[in-house]
């Protein structure tokens, strides 16, 4: 991996507290009445429904430049914002931008009358992926790499020493690192 | 667009192997001329078609939002990937898998793109292949590389061309099957691939190997080839060979392969079907799509016919040695094991929910000790971290032995039998492990109205809605009613194959006081056994949102009502389709917009189903009324039919559904004439004029061409029909009557002047 490559396409998944809500099916009326009110910056433009697979996707809200989530992966709930369309500027500031867009999907999501207070999220957890095998394999190279760009986007949101960070996953897999705001749970 | 796109192909260099390279290349070229505009749209459509890149809903840039029809603006605006098909909208990428073979290493390639170019999930279709969705085109050269790097092409898996060749997923450890099919549909696959002879098709063109005449898993009988292995004793050797099937089909108008040679010794397998290719690429009709397919060449020329000219085709052929030379090899394609064979202890105390998985997941082979395992998928779909974890579990206890299946689940096969409650475990920690294989809850179900384009009605949700209930309320309970198959298409295009269902569902839409429904015809009585033995027929189309209801309902009458062993089929034959539909007539009901908006809006969609098509002012209002009254009564009339069919009289078979569509045409020229005319040729002239010439009757997608059955059934009525021409024109009947309110409603939401 290069760092000149400069990565594009950032995963943000800001994990949900516990309990969870009983039916994610409630996200469905919310993600299609956002496409309506064009309530985020992307072009909306459908839903997909994956509730029944398990430890998946679960509710999709695609978009031509990112898909964001209500997602399930590793039986975690979480929202994730996925980049797909390419960013003009530093590593850092595309990976402040999923960060920015996936905390005002959670906060948008909180405050929607479908969850009624049964949707908070953890601000103090989430992590962070690559969608790029090539440009970021799942490697401590890649990590040395990113570190600067991850840490100056989390001392930004968290302050400079308040939480842990480590990286996650198999090589097969995405470059992840998981960050916690004190103690590091194991994802 | 990944930013890593222009690096993979030195990355992967030599992994790619020249032949794929080169074609790959020559795509990315003419994806840059598209952009650049020197390709034409239709030439280019067909070019990325033929490279399994589909386009998905919406793809023209408008979308209804349930408020109002919205243009979707793309950042690359007016640019387009094919007519009416934006540049920048999401698309589909169809992965051919030959009889459905995978190994480890591709599944972990199919799951790295999965997640890199599309959602996360992958997608198992109901012809063993693979589909990848909201892919954007610039992607799909590097997507296609990586692909190539593990084995994999996508050419050919879309567009009027062969497209996957599939198998039964147990060949070779089936203990039904004549001989192992793997190598002969192998040899099938790779010899027709980019064949010079397949390449001039007005229609695409799908084969099928069964290992058995008995079961469902090849469904041979429903293709345009379809062979089913034989032994027969020649000259006092055994010797393999194929029944060979020919013309057969679903879609909007299905029909039932003939058969063509009762016994074709192997070595003629590609000679043949070189030479109904060549037959197929000359003869077959290439301008209305409609029309197309091979089963209508083999109609109209007549089997005995297509025999002489295919056998005319096959005598003049130049002899090319591929035709033969892997039959040396046919044994180096026999899989084996990893392990060693064992036995299940007899009272296995296996975890969680074992017991119930092992009784529907799990068949012994009839290698002693071995057992090939059902991965039964949710509608298909598996995550990109369970594609990893699968290639785990098949390096753990396989040879990498893998199969997708037709009924969109995967098999693992090569198990022995002492691993399973282990296999079970890791299974479980993948989330791989739902029981229920192959029983009503696995239902088989096209993508419908969440990517298709041509979706009516939402197939997936429907599906989930009732796998749901399912488990919830054990409306499966009972030996009977769960080894029932349930296939729902999103259209009458039958890419859920509904017509081999015991209960099968295809979309439609109605209309009720200006407002659209979204429906499902349901059809009782398919056959999935005996290589899609029978084909089922419409009782009527119920709401959506009542669609569970009738199922619940028709189940417990069959569980309740049926002779002592009675199968479905001979049930639902026993007490006649009027029965049936009398059984279902209460839920055919709409209640008003008002009093339950819910049946306004589709399974798993938050939408108006069609805000857009509400008709306006009162006075348009009292015409649709009685214009709907009188399509109900067509609909009422093309029922008749079937009975007529079901009862064998194939004249007034015939002569019924003949009548349907004229009442339809009828009905649809009151919209603009209170007397319209009464004699049929008149029907006919006017109908012509006001609704085919002026396109007011015309499809999107089909255009004009379901009125041609009309045209069609008008000329030819009278004449004598046969079992296949009666079932044929019901079917058309049917076919032009959804068509006839597609229009009626596409009308009543224009102002009434």
């Amino acid at each position: 991996m290069s760092t000149s490559l400069n990565p594009q396409h950032f995963q943000v998944k800001i994990f949900a507290s516990p309990p969870w809500p009983d039916d994610l099916g409630a996200a469905i009326p919310v993600f299609h009445r956002w496409i309506q009110q064009r309530a985020l910056p992307e072009l909306l433009i459908d839903v997909a429904d994956y509730r029944h697979v398990p430890a998946g996707p679960g509710v999709v809200l695609v978009a031509h430049e990112a898909f964001y989530s209500l997602d399930m992966r590793r039986n975690r709930l979480g929202l994730q914002y996925s980049r797909r369309a390419a960013l003009e500027g530093t590593t850092e500031s595309k990976l402040r931008q999923a960060m920015d867009a996936a905390l005002l999907a959670c906060s948008k999501l909180e405050s929607e009358p479908e969850f009624a207070g049964s949707l908070r999220f953890n601000t103090g957890a989430l992590e962070i992926r690559v969608n790029d095998r090539l440009l970021a394999p799942n490697t401590p190279e890649t990590w040395a790499n990113l570190r600067p760009a991850i840490d100056s986007c989390l001392d930004a949101i968290w302050g400079r020493g308040a939480y842990r960070i480590e990286p996650s996953g198999d090589a097969r897999e995405l470059f992840a690192v998981h960050a916690v705001v004190g103690e590091l749970q194991p994802g | 667009m990944k930013a890593s796109n222009s690096l993979w192909r030195d990355y992967l260099g030599a992994r790619v192997p020249d032949v794929l390279g080169d074609e790959i290349e020559k795509f990315e070229q003419q994806i840059s001329l598209k952009k650049q505009g020197k390709l034409d749209d239709k030439v280019f459509a067909e070019t990325r078609l033929r490279r399994g890149v589909y386009g998905q809903r919406y793809d023209n840039g408008h979308r209804h939002d349930g408020i109002t029809q919205r243009t979707l603006n793309y950042p690359q605006g007016e640019l387009t990937k094919g007519p009416n098909t934006l540049w920048d909208a999401p698309g589909m990428q169809r992965i051919k898998i030959p009889f459905g073979g995978l190994n480890a290493s591709q599944l972990e390639t199919l799951a790295e793109l999965a997640e890199e170019y599309s959602d996360g999930i992958a997608h198992v279709t109901t012809r063993q292949d693979f589909q990848l969705h909201f892919v954007h085109l610039e992607d799909t050269p590097s997507l296609m590389r990586r692909l190539a790097a593990a084995g994999i092409t996508t050419r050919e898996a879309c567009g009027n061309t062969v497209r996957n060749v599939t198998a039964c997923p147990y060949a070779g450890v089936c203990r039904d099957e004549s001989f192992d099919v793997t190598p002969h549909a192998r040899a099938t696959a790779y010899f027709l691939l980019g064949h010079p002879d397949t390449q001039n098709f007005g229609r695409k063109f799908k084969i099928a190997f069964s290992g058995c005449e008995t079961k469902g898993c090849g469904l041979a009988r429903m293709h345009d080839i379809g062979a089913i292995a034989q032994v027969r004793e020649v000259g006092g050797q055994k010797k393999r060979g194929f029944r060979i099937f020919v013309g057969g089909g679903l879609g909007p108008v299905p029909q039932q392969a003939r058969l063509f040679d009762d016994f074709l010794p192997e070595e003629e397998l590609l000679p043949l079907c070189q030479a109904i290719g060549r037959v197929f690429a000359r003869l077959g009709e290439k301008k209305n799509r409609n029309t197309a397919r091979l089963k209508f060449l083999v109609s109209k020329l007549g089997i005995e016919e297509f025999k002489r000219v295919v056998k005319e085709e096959r005598a003049c052929l130049e002899p090319d040695p591929s035709w033969t030379d892997w039959i040396p090899r046919v044994a180096s394609f026999t899989e084996r094991p990893l392990k060693e064979p064992g036995l299940l202890p007899i009272s296995p105390a296996g975890p969680g929910d074992f017991a119930r998985w092992h009784s529907s997941n799990v068949y012994p082979q009839r290698q002693e000790g071995f057992a090939a395992i059902t991965v039964a998928l949710p509608m298909g779909d598996i995550t990109s971290d369970q594609l990893r974890a699968l290639a785990d579990i098949a390096r753990k206890y396989t040879r990498e032995t893998v199969r997708t299946t037709v009924e969109q689940n995967i098999v693992l096969r090569w198990i022995s039998q002492k691993d399973l409650p282990a296999l079970y475990r890791d299974l479980q920690s993948a989330g791989l492990a739902s029981p229920g294989a192959g029983t009503i809850s696995d239902i088989t179900v096209c993508p419908g109205t969440d990517t298709c384009k041509l979706g009516i009605s939402s197939s997936r949700g429907l599906a989930s809605e009732l796998r749901r209930q399912f488990s919830e309320n054990g409306l499966a309970a009972g030996e009977a009613v769960s080894g029932l198959h349930i296939k729902i298409s999103g259209c009458f295009n039958s890419c859920g194959q509904h017509h081999i269902a015991d209960l099968g569902f295809y979309g439609v839409s109605r209309n009720k006081g200006g407002y659209q429904v979204p429906h499902f015809q349901v059809l009782l009585g398919g056959q999935w056994t005996d290589n899609a033995g029978a084909y089922g027929l419409a009782i009527g189309a119920v709401p959506s949102k009542r669609i569970p209801e009738a199922v619940e309902r028709i189940t417990s009458r069959y569980l309740k009502n049926r002779l002592d062993g009675e199968s479905f089929q001979a049930f639902v034959k026993r007490i006649g389709k009027a029965e049936c539909k009398a059984m279902l007539e209460d839920l055919m009901a709409v209640p008003p917009h008002d009093a339950d908006p819910s049946f306004y809006t589709d399974w798993a969609d938050a939408r108006e189903y069609t805000t857009g098509d509400l008709g306006v002012g009162e006075c348009a209002g009292e015409v649709v009324s009685e214009l709907d009254f009188q399509l109900a009564a067509c609909d009422r009339e093309v029922f008749e039919a079937q009975l007529h069919l079901e009862k064998g009289d194939l004249a007034k078979a015939a002569e019924v559904a003949y009548q349907s569509m004229l009442d339809g045409a009828r009905t649809l020229l009151k919209r603009s004439s209170l007397a319209p005319p009464a004699q049929a040729d008149q029907v006919v002239e006017t109908f012509r004029r006001d609704f085919y010439d002026t396109e007011l009757f015309f499809d999107r997608f089909v255009g004009g061409n379901i009125a041609n059955y009309f045209f069609k059934a008008h000329e030819r009525r009278g004449q004598t029909h046969d079992a296949e021409t009666a079932r044929q024109l019901v079917e058309e009947a049917q076919l032009f009557l959804e068509a006839v309110h597609s229009c009626h409603m596409k009308l009543s939401a224009q102002p009434v002047a």
